[in-house]
């Protein structure tokens, strides 16, 4: 099998709970990883989110399942640079991510019109925008 | 001092694509910039739920036409793994040499507009010429110029014949003497120096720290490339990271140079160990299963999360584009650079808006 393809099993993935998405993360980046993206796809009832992390070209990846519409801690606090990614996924799927240094409030590529997630199965309608300003 | 926000694209000169910054400067230095994307943002990925996985090669080709056959080769690789498929070895050495034109053209178009970005015009001119012989190459071999439409699941479906090999060898020739009397005109010249040593130094723990990839992160001196995985026929080929230790712009305008010369003598081992064989296999059912491929693009590691239970279509295709990490670094790189110095600096990431977008 080619050597770039990695196909996710228990043996290169594990489960992580919502609430200790940074602990979790803070020991990926202590033991030498590199963040390398997250991902992310609809459930149903609730949003699949992947964290991806390399070292030396082992890729390891971390799950965390999140109910449709719920936040969970920014890992921006270990990684600056998941900034991007997590406002990506909040303008995407509508996952609050809780600490985010610069929050586009789901503007990041779509317009302040676009009210519902688009790459949901079943949208949900995006939060008022905070206060802050971006 | 009072501080000025200064709007920096979505049109500007040195932006090839869209992409605005707002620039926070006092007096003539950069204090904080912040991104603003969306001008070409296409939803490409959602296309997966419409498209079936073949149909989707010719979608994930689109989301860069510089490097159109490094994303279908990523994505093919992703399916082969979930359906099980081996590809033939022949294919595997073809997508080698189809990835390297990719990487040599990238870098000559790239050199270019950063030579343009701070006024070297004949230079631009040069390595656009040069650029254009790869692109002949890439028309004569595939049938287009830009997008290299080759891959399919299960290898690629088109041959290169030997006279045609010969005359590829021939033209890389000629690709590298131009490239060898450009390198010593540029990495000498002592405006270019001026404008790129010492400029937008990223340490190596910064670089890794933020993610940075591809030239961005080996001009910092981490040897780290995807091709080291030995996917396509890397493996089977003799093959070193190119790096550089000093991590500014000078630094990263090398590695892109060294990385021409390689591509070269990439294409030329992949042509002498060429074997004979089929172009591609047959790959039977549907994918099922949760895969991440990985290839080096020209830019650095390109990634692709597929989501697939059996069904016509994908559940899920997501797109990590090497542009998108690097963009992370600028950011680190531009507060406390002078005014000036911000073309060059978003130049030598080498960005990609489109792809970053998708």
């Amino acid at each position: 099998m080619n050597g770039s393809a990695r196909v996710l099993s228990n043996l290169n993935t594990s489960s992580a709970p919502i609430e200790r998405v940074v602990s979790f993360t803070r020991i990926f980046k202590e033991t030498g990883f590199r963040f390398v993206t997250m991902s992310c796809s609809d459930l149903g009832e609730a949003i699949d989110l992947l964290y991806h992390f390399d070292k030396d070209l082992d890729l390891r990846s971390m799950r965390v399942v999140v109910p449709k519409g719920g936040a969970i801690s920014s890992i921006t606090s270990v990684y600056s640079c998941a900034m991007l990614i997590e406002n990506e996924i909040k303008e995407h799927f509508g996952v609050d991510f809780e600490g985010l240094p610069i929050d586009f409030n789901g503007t990041m590529y779509l317009d302040e019109e676009v009210h519902k997630t688009p790459f949901c199965k079943i949208g949900i309608v995006k939060k008022p925008a905070a206060e802050q300003e971006v | 001092m009072a501080r000025t926000t200064l709007p920096f694209g979505p049109q500007h000169p040195v932006l090839p694509e869209p992409i605005h910054l707002s620039l926070v400067l006092e007096d003539e230095i950069v204090i904080q910039a912040i991104p603003k994307l969306g001008y070409v943002h296409r939803g490409l990925e959602k296309m997966a739920e419409i498209r079936d996985h073949n149909q989707m090669i010719q979608i994930v080709e689109r989301t860069c036409g510089i490097c159109s056959t490094l994303h279908a080769m990523c994505y093919c690789q992703g399916i082969e793994a979930l359906m099980g498929v081996e590809v033939p070895e022949r294919a595997k050495f073809l997508r080698v040499v189809w990835a390297e034109m990719h990487r040599i053209h990238s870098h000559l178009l790239w050199l270019g507009l950063f030579a343009d970005a701070f006024g070297f015009e004949s230079l631009f001119m040069q390595c656009w010429r040069i650029r254009e012989r790869i692109m002949d190459l890439q028309e004569a071999t595939s049938g287009n110029r830009v997008i290299v439409s080759v891959n399919v699941v299960g290898g690629v479906k088109r041959d290169i014949k030997p006279e045609t090999q010969q005359w590829i060898l021939d033209t890389l020739k000629l690709v590298e003497r131009d490239v060898l009397q450009l390198k010593s005109t540029v990495m000498d010249d002592y405006t270019v120096q001026r404008r790129t040593v010492g400029i937008g130094v990223l340490t190596k723990e910064k670089a890794f720290e933020l993610g940075a990839c591809g030239p961005m992160l080996r001009a910092s001196g981490v040897a780290q490339d995807m091709r080291q995985l030995g996917y396509a026929a890397y493996g089977q080929l003799d093959f070193t990271p190119v790096v550089e230790t000093d991590g500014d712009c000078y630094a990263r305008t090398l590695c892109r140079f060294n990385e021409i010369f390689q591509g070269i003598d990439l294409i030329r081992q992949a042509f002498a160990k060429l074997p004979e064989g089929e172009l591609a296999v047959k790959a039977k059912g549907l994918p099922s299963g949760e895969v991440l491929s990985r290839v080096e693009q020209p830019r650095g590691e390109c990634l692709y999360y597929i989501k697939a239970s059996g069904q016509k279509f994908l559940d899920r295709l997501r797109i990590r584009t090497p542009t998108f990490n690097n963009l992370a670094p600028l950011l680190e790189l531009l507060p406390g650079c002078e005014l000036a110095d911000v073309p060059v600096l978003i130049l030598t990431i080498d960005p990609c808006i489109s792809c970053t977008e998708r």
